[in-house]
């Protein structure tokens, strides 16, 4: 294997115009004594989607469990290093989690809508940190829900069971619970991989809106999808970051021969 | 091919025989059942009336009804639903949320489960020693911590495991908008396992209406009527008893009844609790 650049210097090598939202600096991850992610270093720009790829447990879901540390619900894992956002290091020690969270809103490969109403499944996390008159509250329900794309779908059955929804809808019902706490980032880990074409075209034309208002990270299987949503695409291999740069490039002239392999489909 | 069939005769003769011995296993300990469950409508039924549920246990010889043990009964379960559901439910959290992985949870479980199949009238000595002694009398307040220590572990035990069906997809979902652990406990996790953990308490409330042992030498028994807790209280199962092992013929009568109303209630809440069940896994 020839020496390859180092994922930084790539992203050097890109005219950056927009400021960086998150960095992440040598970052390794532990479950127990495994490593599942080694020496990560990446650039995320603010107000833009970028997509990790990579053959399963190459550590691109671990390394989005870190941007809002929801690892932390579990024993033996650990990340070291550091991950910036806005320049603040998250992984320090006296982070408020909960805060963190708010502010790092994440979407799940299965719907995860909560045992409650349509309705109270946005409002639950609009309480949380806000205070608000029901009529507020209402308003942002609204407003969550259209960005979303899925008022017009239950506007008549807000106290529906979260529940009843289709597959599709619940994960938009998802996505609209996560843009209601007004979050900066949101992580996407495989959001369309339950979901059928259709659901799955319609949850790409949403990312593609929301990356005007909100730093977006999606891990996808799917290299189509990839290509189709993301303006930056980092490869990763093994728990390595192998390759990172602009999607097109990635797609269409890969510096390393792994990447070239897999997104042709000789592995992963 | 010859040798083929007569293999498949023999395994199916043997299919025959097996399932020949199963139904007639299921049909015996059904038999039974329905043997017990007959005996009791036909001699319960028989001294059923509105003064089982209005009139006092009767002196020997004299008519009457269950009210004061009825009551007592009624009386003592919910003050052990009050003690041990709370305590119950507290732990099996513990045990399914925060203790998840500790080792604190595995000997808690363990020793839930000991206690879960504790003979009942070990419950009643205990709390004989650590209350009726000490207060110097016997009292339904007793009965009834006896009853709420039967009520927990069937509590912690039913709480653990329905909050293990709640998927952690759902906690991490909870905790990603920001909401603080005991939240998520409180309006994800709860709310998930909400028909499971209902259906727990009436399990022990069904376990503890028909206990007997722990009530013997704690509640004792009353002839009368008493809303007083901190004295002895008559109690359906102690009255049945009582009534049952004696020689007059209106109290064996009562004591069939008593069995009566108690399976019946009990049969209730069984059935109450296979609702709720079916009605989760429905979702």
């Amino acid at each position: 294997m020839t020496q390859m650049l180092s994922p930084t210097s790539i992203a050097a090598s890109r005219p950056v115009t927009e400021e960086a939202k998150l960095e992440v600096r040598g970052l390794n991850f532990f479950y127990d004594r495994t490593r599942a992610l080694k020496d990560i270093s990446l650039s995320l720009p603010a107000k833009s989607v970028t997509a990790f790829i990579g053959p399963s447990g190459c550590g691109k879901s671990t390394l989005l469990r870190v941007f809002n540390r929801i690892y932390e619900l579990y024993p033996k894992q650990r990340a070291e290093g550091e991950v910036l956002l806005d320049g603040r290091n998250i992984l320090d020690k006296g982070q408020d989690l909960n805060l963190l969270r708010a502010q790092v809103g994440m979407v799940f490969q299965k719907p995860t809508p909560f045992p409650m109403t349509i309705y109270e499944n946005i409002a639950f996390g609009i309480r949380l940190y806000e205070k608000l008159p029901r009529s507020e509250v209402d308003g942002r329900v609204e407003e969550a829900l259209k960005r979303a794309a899925l008022w017009t779908e239950v506007k008549d059955k807000l106290n529906a069971s979260g529940l009843s929804l289709s597959g599709g809808q619940q994960q938009r019902l998802c996505i609209a619970r996560t843009v209601a706490v007004k979050p900066e980032v949101i992580l996407l880990d495989e959001p369309a991989s339950a979901l059928d074409p259709l659901s799955t075209a319609k949850i790409e034309e949403l990312i593609d809106e929301l990356q005007t208002d909100y730093t977006i990270v999606i891990v996808t299987h799917n290299m189509q999808q990839a290509a189709r949503v993301s303006a930056r695409t980092a490869f990763m291999y093994l728990g390595e970051l192998i390759e990172f740069g602009d999607t097109e490039e990635i797609f269409t002239s890969p510096h390393d021969k792994r990447t070239q392999d897999y997104i042709t489909g000789r592995f992963g | 091919m010859a040798a083929a069939s007569s293999r498949h005769n023999r395994r199916k003769a043997r299919n025959t025989l097996m399932m020949g011995l199963s139904i007639a296993a299921a049909a015996i300990g059904l038999a039974w059942l329905a043997l017990i469950l007959g005996a009791l409508v036909w001699k319960g039924a028989a001294g059923l009336s509105i003064a089982v549920f209005t009139e006092m246990t009767p002196p020997p010889g004299d008519a009457g009804g269950l009210l004061n043990a009825i009551a007592g009964s009624v009386v003592m379960t919910v003050i052990a639903i009050a003690v041990g559901t709370p305590v119950g439910i507290l732990a099996g959290t513990y045990m399914a949320e925060y203790g998840r992985f500790s080792k604190l949870t595995i000997v808690v479980r363990f020793i839930n489960d000991i206690l879960l199949s504790a003979p009942s009238i070990v419950i009643g000595l205990f709390i004989y020693e650590i209350m009726v002694r000490p207060m110097g009398h016997f009292s339904a307040l007793a009965g009834a911590f006896a009853l709420a220590i039967l009520v927990m572990p069937v509590v912690v035990r039913t709480t653990e495991d329905m909050l293990n069906l709640v998927p952690n997809a759902l906690r991490e979902a909870g905790a990603a908008i920001g909401a603080p652990r005991w939240i998520v406990i409180r309006s994800v996790a709860y709310r998930a396992a909400l028909s499971g953990i209902v259906t727990g308490v009436l399990l022990a409330i069904a376990r503890i209406s028909g206990e007997t042992a722990p009530l013997l030498f704690t509640a004792l028994n009353n002839q009368f009527w008493s809303s007083n807790v901190n004295a002895p209280m008559a109690s359906l199962p102690v009255t049945i008893f009582q009534f049952a092992l004696s020689p007059y013929d209106e109290w064996q009568q009562l004591a069939w009844t008593g069995a009566l109303i108690i399976t019946f209630a009990v049969l209730m809440l069984s059935i109450v609790a296979r609702a709720l069940t079916a009605r989760r896994e429905d979702r």
